[in-house]
């Protein structure tokens, strides 16, 4: 007779399972494959150089030639389209692994720590979190100077905070779980037991708020490079993009409504994903 | 005079198979179980885990999860009528009222946001309509009943200002308010210290005896079955193995695994160099053997007994007004050990 | 102060642990509960010796301060000569190998995400230097000697049943090769047929290895069972301590006898006969003044709620603390 079943993902092919459960999950799944692979073969698929300029033809509406449009120095909105999916999917991802690196860290070691440690731990989290994440992002960004490395930087920095939270509240009942005692009566010291016995056990709820967040970072890059702090041009960003579309909202519909719907695709994709992999961990589950 | 044990019955299972659904087939928990539930008296069903108890006592409520989980076949006749047919919104019209169920862990069967006055007068208006000033009257009344100390000003705290068997006593108050015929126990007693366990045994006995109620008593302890019972089934793998009355069972334990369960467990007031284990484990429900589900750890094993599945019989030996009903032709056959 | 002796024994002498519930920077004031309260008792080599209480008692945490998985906040721990609370870095460590602890959840007490093996090898690595082989080698006998088949050993804890897991904790604290084995409730979450198999193994552990045991349990069955000697606990301190079966069948201290009278035993010739158990156990934090059981206690006399009584001797190997002790021959 076998006994409880932990939770979906931690057994071998839970992933699938979390899955074959849930039909959105693949909706979710394929689209940001297309946006990923989009990426990767921006140089193959986007048909203009994205910044090539094309003064007879600026501001023209979708036509054959541009499939979505020029904007107000001629530039195919397509090929930047594609090329600013680049930048964003970078940013997203490399600012919360980052954010994930140094606060699930953190967080792991107040939890588990414990004490006046965890306290000031905590007190600086919160202060953290009290501030709006883009006026945060906004600060640092306009501290440290546009340019895309400082502002994956700055977008990391908003999300420290929230993963460490999320990984000190697992951390802190997995003390006390008896296998992590067992590990103390065997002689294991605090890293050791930190490493692999309190990490392995809490990592994919980190990781699955990970991939939620990753939406968030996403949004956070196309509202700082809207206000102008994101990259600067001439490189194509969708948040970029969305600024000049504003400006031309009038006379340019498409130069605002394309970004737009580029950013709301693969943040749905990303929060779809990120919902199945949440629900394959949810504690009701778990029948521990 | 021998009473005919049915003129006296509250409740008659008969047939009863649980089903549960399990990589989308359906595997029965409870197998061709019949029962009869005496008035006045205290039947209890003692088995191990997987032995399909609990799931008899939620059967018979009809509390048992929609999804995934049925009542396949077999009927319950309570006051005239088939209560596993009947709709959702007449169960509701017994439970609690003329069946009351205790549980094992009352801190999460009670409603941690009311207090305990309100959810005790909660059970009455339901079923009695009452108007709610009596309803807290006979609540308090209640409490003071199962001997909750200062019951006045504690019908108004909240269930966790109440240590475990002071919470236990709380529910067998809700239990109580609407005057069962009959309630069922599901290991009331295992979370609680032998001490307190033995505090509330008494009472619901003291209370069984003033209220008229029968008692369904399931557990997992053979003490406490010993303490507690008139008449006892030993359940195995979804089956009653052996069905006597207390005092039967333990002088005379008749089905290998009754014996076997009795010789593997220690005693406070006996010294005993050793104890035997039953080897092996029980069978999982998704893959029940053929014959007799405990032949596969039974020392008196025939070939007869993998074929064919044993029939409860009738054991020759009578005490009173009671039978003894045993589910192995082997041991009944043959000599007695 | 009684010198220490190198028999491979294990000796506890007024350990003291407070904990404080509550408290924290802007919480009112901590309550103080008295957990553990100046407790005291041998175990020498071989022997098992039973810490029986309910709960609350502090046996649980007793268990814990032996091995310095809760810090004791006074008393001596001394285990074969050793000093187990001087004890830092490397010296801890190798005491660790030689005092164990099984518990009592089955489902709480294996990594849900290391195989059976890395659970067995990982001690073997942090402790020993020896070959790959060497150590695969002793966690395979380790899974061998609990009684598990072989192929058990690359797959996960959800794959077994309680009673495996709990042969599974055995084969892990017994893999350092300990001395002696603190057991909280080692079959307590198993059944009857399962808690003998576990019992019988842990008996044959017991001989083969000559391990000593200090076995909490709540149930005077078991206890009876395994142990030579018990105590009885009793909102922090020791109450009774004797020979189980003397204890048991013949408690000097009224707590005692109200526990034994209360554990069901299955003979329905032998039903309770309690006349009235009086009250719950005290809350910890505020326990009663003098004896602690004064409240609940048949024969308190006023002496009993302004005087602590000690833990003495009443008469050869029994030991009692209550001022008025039943006779021997009652």
């Amino acid at each position: 007779m076998t006994a409880a079943a932990p939770t979906t993902l931690s057994r071998p092919g839970g992933l699938w399972v979390a899955f074959s459960n849930n039909r959105l999950s693949w909706v979710g799944l394929v689209l940001l494959a297309a946006i990923v692979l989009i990426a990767i073969f921006a140089p193959l698929i986007a048909p203009h150089d994205p910044l090539e300029q094309n003064i007879v033809s600026r501001l023209e509406p979708p036509s054959a030639e541009f499939w979505l449009g020029t904007d107000s120095y001629g530039r195919d909105v397509l090929s930047r389209l594609i090329y600013g999916s680049r930048i964003s999917l970078v940013v997203g991802f490399l600012a919360i692994l980052i954010a994930m690196s140094i606060g699930a860290t953190v967080g792991i070691l107040a939890g588990y720590i414990g004490g006046p440690f965890d306290q000031l731990v905590m007190g600086l989290l919160d202060v953290m979190l009290s501030f709006p994440t883009l006026l945060l992002g906004l600060m640092i960004a306009a501290m440290l100077g546009a340019s895309l490395e400082n502002l994956i930087i700055a977008i990391a920095i908003t999300e420290i905070a929230p993963f460490a939270r999320i990984a000190r509240a697992p951390t802190i009942s997995l003390k006390q779980r008896d296998f992590v005692e067992a590990g103390r009566a065997l002689g294991f010291g605090p890293v050791r037991i930190m490493r692999v016995h309190i990490l392995p056990n809490m990592i994919s709820d980190v990781v699955v708020m990970g991939s939620l967040w990753m939406a968030s970072a996403i949004r956070t890059e196309a509202s700082l490079s809207f206000i102008g702090l994101g990259v600067p041009p001439p490189a194509a960003t969708w948040g970029g993009m969305i600024r000049e579309g504003f400006e031309n909202i009038l006379d340019a519909w498409w130069l605002a409504v394309f970004p737009s719907l580029a950013i709301l695709l693969t943040v749905l994709a990303l929060n779809l994903l990120g919902d199945a992999l949440r629900d394959a961990i949810d504690p009701k589950l778990r029948a521990e | 005079m021998m009473m005919n044990a049915d003129d006296d019955a509250v409740l008659t299972i008969s047939n009863l198979r649980t089903e549960f659904r399990i990589g989308g087939v359906w595997h029965a928990a409870v197998r061709d179980l019949s029962l009869t539930l005496r008035r006045n008296e205290t039947l209890a069903i003692v088995g191990e885990s997987g032995s399909g108890k609990s799931v008899t006592a939620l059967s018979i409520l009809r509390l048992l999860p929609n999804a995934g989980a049925r009542i396949g076949a077999g009927e319950m006749m309570f006051e005239g009528r088939d209560i596993a047919q009947l709709s959702e919104h007449e169960m509701s019209r017994i439970r609690g009222n003329a069946i009351a169920m205790i549980f094992q862990e009352p801190m999460t069967s009670l409603n941690p946001t009311m207090t305990v006055g309100q959810q005790i007068a909660e059970v009455i208006t339901i079923h009695r309509h009452v108007p709610h000033s009596e309803a807290s009257a006979e609540a308090l009344r209640l409490l003071r009943e199962v001997k909750i100390p200062a019951a006045e000003s504690r019908i108004h705290d909240y269930p966790h200002q109440f240590s475990g068997g002071m919470r236990q006593r709380v529910m067998i108050a809700m239990a109580l308010a609407c005057r069962p015929k009959i309630l069922l126990a599901d290991e009331p007693t295992t979370a609680l210290d032998v001490t307190i366990q033995a505090q509330v045994l008494m009472q619901l006995d003291e209370l069984k005896q003033a209220y008229g109620m029968s008692i369904l008593f399931i557990t997992h302890n053979l003490g406490v079955v010993a303490q507690i019972a008139d008449r006892v089934a030993v359940m195995y793998a979804g089956e009653v193995v052996e069905l006597a009355g207390v005092e039967t069972l333990f002088a005379r334990p008749t089905h290998p695994y009754t014996a076997a369960l009795l010789r593997a467990m220690p005693r406070a007031d006996r010294s005993s160099d050793s104890l035997e284990p039953i080897a092996g484990s029980v069978p999982p429900l998704t893959s029940m053997p053929p014959g007799c589900a405990y032949a596969p750890r039974c020392p008196h094993k025939l070939p007869s007994c993998v074929q064919a599945r044993p029939a409860l019989q009738e054991s020759s030996d009578l005490a009173g007004d009671r039978s003894h009903l045993v589910r192995c032709p082997v041991r009944l056959a043959g000599a007695s050990p | 102060m009684i010198p220490a002796l190198h028999n491979g024994a294990l000796e506890v002498r007024n350990l003291t642990k407070t904990f404080a519930i509550g408290g924290g920077m802007f919480a009112p004031r901590a309550e103080i509960v008295r957990a553990v309260n100046d407790v005291s008792f041998t175990i020498p080599k071989g022997m098992a010796l039973g810490l029986v209480g309910e709960s609350g008692c502090g046996k649980s945490t007793v268990a814990r301060a032996v091995l310095r998985l809760v810090e004791p906040d006074a008393g001596a721990v001394i285990f074969d000569g050793t000093d187990i609370r001087a004890a830092k870095g490397a010296a801890l460590r190798r005491l660790r190998q030689r005092m164990q602890i099984v518990f009592q959840d089955p489902y709480s007490s294996l990594n849900p995400r290391r195989t059976i093996r890395q659970a067995l090898e990982e001690p073997l690595r942090v402790h020993f230097r020896l070959s790959r082989q060497e150590i695969v080698e002793k966690a395979e006998l380790a899974v061998a000697e609990v009684g598990l088949p072989r192929e058990a050993i690359d797959r996960y804890p959800h794959e077994f049943s309680g009673g495996q897991r709990q042969r599974i904790g055995i084969a892990r604290a017994l893999v350092l090769g300990p001395e002696l084995i603190v057991a909280d409730e080692p079959v307590s979450a198993l059944d009857v047929s399962v808690q003998a198999q576990i019992l019988r193994l842990l008996e044959g552990l017991r001989e083969r290895r000559g391990l000593s045991f200090l076995f909490v349990s709540h149930d005077l069955g078991v206890v009876r069972h395994f142990c030579d000697r018990v105590c009885v606990m009793y909102l922090g301190r020791i109450v009774e301590e004797g020979a189980t079966a003397a204890v048991l069948d013949r408690p000097l201290h009224p707590y005692t006898k109200l526990l034994r009278d209360s554990s069901p035993v299955p003979d329905p010739k032998a039903r309770l006969a309690l006349t009235r158990i009086l009250g719950e156990v005290p809350s910890p934090t505020n326990p009663p003044a003098g004896c602690t059981f004064h409240p609940r206690c048949p024969r308190a006399e006023s002496l009993c709620s302004i005087e602590p009584p000690q833990l003495e001797a009443i008469y050869a190997g029994r030991l009692c603390a209550c001022h008025f002790p039943a006779s021997q021959n009652s």
